[in-house]
């Protein structure tokens, strides 16, 4: 069990040195991050726009987190997220105006219309889907890693699954179940905590009462380690030794990150329950302004290169809502098409005005 | 034909799916090293191998969940949930997950797995062990819900679900397992959501699945000496439903009961009462009657387990009650 407790004052991590990274890289890592973070921001405009309905929850604030993840993440590999996952379809390389289109519930969008902000899925991409039920995913996913031991031995080829879950999903039942059924079937999973300190309003510290969660894996032998969130070559690093781990040993790891959302639960929730300064604190802390300034000062970028990326991110975002807003709405004829995989017979087609039996015939009294 | 008993015919069945497709895994709580709480899995794991039959901890909406993600990802998991009461344990895993992925996610993953669980009380089990929940599934859409009656419907319709590519709960019922029946040979797959004629009649028709099938056969069978002609619809499949093979039989005989495990309030009864209503109306001489279950957790006491239980008593007063009430004369 390792924590990475020592170095930067603010966070208690030490920073990577950027220095050894290629940097294409790690220009590539702010370019997701400033997508990301366009992209939020103009869903939550969309959203007060009425563009889009239902809950939608932002990434704000886990941009580092999110690129360091699915930098780690082969393409080979599968992922189940939580609902707050508009970020890694991105960074899983699901176009935007299809990520977009499903927020404005189109037939375009990456789920047909049908799953909204909370069920992004991509089955080419291997993005098994957001799930809005709070830790939902976690038996699937260790269900999905233990199909991978099906297909092939351990190496450093294999596949394996990654499964995120917040910090307060730690305290659901599944996630212990999921945890011992990984360990004991020594399944090629790593189940990432982002931790980002709040589970809609309510801290870990009321929450959990082993607030440094990564350290529940304990109970199931299951090596943990935590990462600063906002640093996306640290979150990178481990997630690849974990899922090295998952390769090779079919060893299966807790891996916690550690950020903050830079705004409320959902778009509607104006996060009353963080004071002014922690609020205040929150924002200084803001992972994209730190790491662009690392990577100018590391001589990765200058300032004209990262304002090219920038308008190159709002451009991407603003042809993303036209797409999204151009698309056709899903056609009620079709909303029997994905109530089975298997016809079967006598399923319902009933809108909710029509009769059960549609057709009346007067000689037999109804049904045919 | 070969006539063998209910557990047989589900044994003979898995291993048979088994072995004609690799996909096709079991897991569950028991099911391997103890050959199954009822020993419809025994045998397997020796022929096997623990790739294939899995023993899970005491975790079942753990492993309900994991069932789904290796459905996701092409394998056939049928899982046994030592009882229906279980499976609220995992109700999250297969209302919320299992029922829906295939549609949410724009029919992008099917989820190809089978719930085999048995409900049914009359064991002295008491309240927790003894439920009908049935209806609870049967109300979800993406679930297909199949309920047999008989040895040879278990055969057909555990194959059909097997190699259906959603999410099949298929209910089984304690005092079932040891019942026998003739059941054909070979490969046979059965149809979901088709309700069958379990004896044809014509004075009245009784609608029931799963075990109060044999109670209303029984109960058949002894109006006919009185000259009474009882048709038996057996449902087999709670969802989807074939309300137009009971709407068909209502509208031939004018009287209908419906014999439940469940309980009567929201149970299936007042879903084919609904049905019929609306599809033999004009045709009805009489209410639909309902005999199902006294609405209390189920005492353990042998006379009130009883009492609390419908039986083929409580289903001849019934049916004898809607005869004299239109004039049906013996």
């Amino acid at each position: 069990m390792a924590s990475r407790t020592k170095g930067k004052a603010d966070s208690g991590f030490a920073p990577p040195d950027l220095r050894a990274e290629p940097p294409a890289t790690l220009r590539d890592y702010y370019r997701q991050m400033t997508l990301i973070r366009a992209f939020e921001l103009r869903a939550n405009e969309m959203y007060r726009r009425a563009k889009i309905g239902g809950y939608c929850h932002l990434n704000l604030g886990e941009e580092a987190t999110v690129v360091g993840l699915m930098s780690a993440l082969e393409k080979r590999d599968y992922l189940f997220t939580t609902y707050r996952d508009h970020g890694y379809a991105l960074a899983r390389g699901l176009a935007p105006g299809a990520v977009m289109a499903e927020l404005f519930g189109k037939s375009t969008g990456v789920s047909k219309g049908l799953g909204g902000s909370m069920h992004l899925f991509d089955a080419k991409a291997r993005m098994l889907g957001g799930y809005g039920i709070v830790g939902g995913q976690i038996p699937p996913a260790t269900g999905a890693a233990k199909a991978l031991t099906y297909r092939g031995d351990p190496g450093p080829d294999a596949e394996a699954v990654m499964c995120l879950l917040g910090d307060g999903t730690t305290n659901i039942g599944a996630f212990h179940e999921s945890l011992n059924l990984a360990a004991i079937w020594h399944l090629p999973i790593v189940y990432v905590i982002v931790n980002n300190r709040l589970g809609m309003g309510t801290t870990v510290e009321r929450a959990s009462a082993e607030p440094e969660l990564f350290k529940r894996g304990c109970s199931y032998r299951m090596p943990g380690e935590r990462v600063d969130g906002d640093d996306p070559v640290a979150v990178r690093e481990a997630a690849r030794a974990a899922l090295t781990r998952a390769r090779t040993e079919r060893q299966p790891s807790l891996l916690e990150t550690m950020s903050y959302r830079l705004k409320g639960h959902s778009v509607v929730d104006p996060a009353t329950y963080r004071s002014r300064e922690e609020s205040q604190r929150v924002r200084d802390l803001d992972p994209l302004p730190a790491f662009r300034s690392r990577l100018i000062e590391a001589g990765v970028l200058d300032d004209d290169d990262a304002k090219a990326l920038e308008e190159e991110a709002e451009q991407q975002v603003a042809e993303a809502v036209d797409f999204a807003d151009k698309s056709p709405d899903p056609q009620v004829k079709d909303l029997f098409n994905y109530a089975y995989a298997t016809d079967v017979a006598n399923a319902s087609r009933r809108l909710p005005a029509e009769p059960v039996f549609p057709v009346a015939d007067d000689s037999t009294g109804g049904a045919s | 034909m070969t006539e063998m008993t209910y557990r047989q015919a589900l044994h003979d069945t898995l291993r048979a799916e088994m072995l004609r497709d690799d996909a096709v895994v079991l897991l569950g709580e028991e099911i391997g090293i103890f050959e199954g709480s009822y020993k419809i899995t025994a045998g397997m794991l020796t022929e096997f191998g623990d790739q294939r039959v899995i023993d899970t901890p005491i975790a079942e909406e753990g492993f309900t969940g994991a069932a789904v993600g290796m459905a996701m990802l092409g394998l056939r998991p049928v899982v046994e949930i030592m009882t229906l009461n279980f499976t609220l344990l995992a109700i999250d895993q297969i209302v919320n997950h299992g029922a829906k992925i295939f549609g949410m996610f724009g029919g992008q993953t099917s989820v190809p797995m089978v719930i085999r669980t048995p409900g049914g009380g009359g064991q002295q089990l008491a309240a927790t062990h003894s439920q009908n929940l049935e209806v609870w599934y049967a109300h979800v859409p993406g679930l297909k819900v199949v309920a047999p009656s008989n040895p040879a419907d278990a055969k057909a319709l555990l194959t059909a679900s097997i190699r259906d590519d959603d999410p099949v709960l298929f209910l089984e019922n304690l005092s079932l397992y040891n019942t026998k029946g003739e059941v054909p040979d070979g490969e046979q797959v059965g149809e979901i959501g088709r309700a069958a004629i379990a004896r044809e009649g014509s004075d009245i028709t009784v609608i029931s699945y799963s075990r109060a099938t044999l109670i209303a056969l029984e109960v058949a069978r002894q109006f006919e000496s009185e000259g009474v002609s009882v048709e038996v619809v057996d449902l087999r499949s709670l969802r989807p439903l074939d309300r137009e093979t009971v709407c068909a039989s209502v509208r031939k005989t004018t009287r209908a009961v419906v014999l439940e495990d469940d309980w009567l309030t929201y149970g299936v009864g007042a879903e084919i009462a609904a049905t019929i209503q609306e599809g033999a109306f004009d045709r009805l001489d009489a209410p639909v009657r309902r005999v199902a279950a006294a609405e209390v957790p189920l005492p353990y006491a042998k006379p009130l387990e009883n009492a609390a239980l419908p039986t083929a008593q409580d289903l001849t007063k019934v049916v004898g009650e809607v005869l004299d009430a239109t004039r049906f004369t013996r």
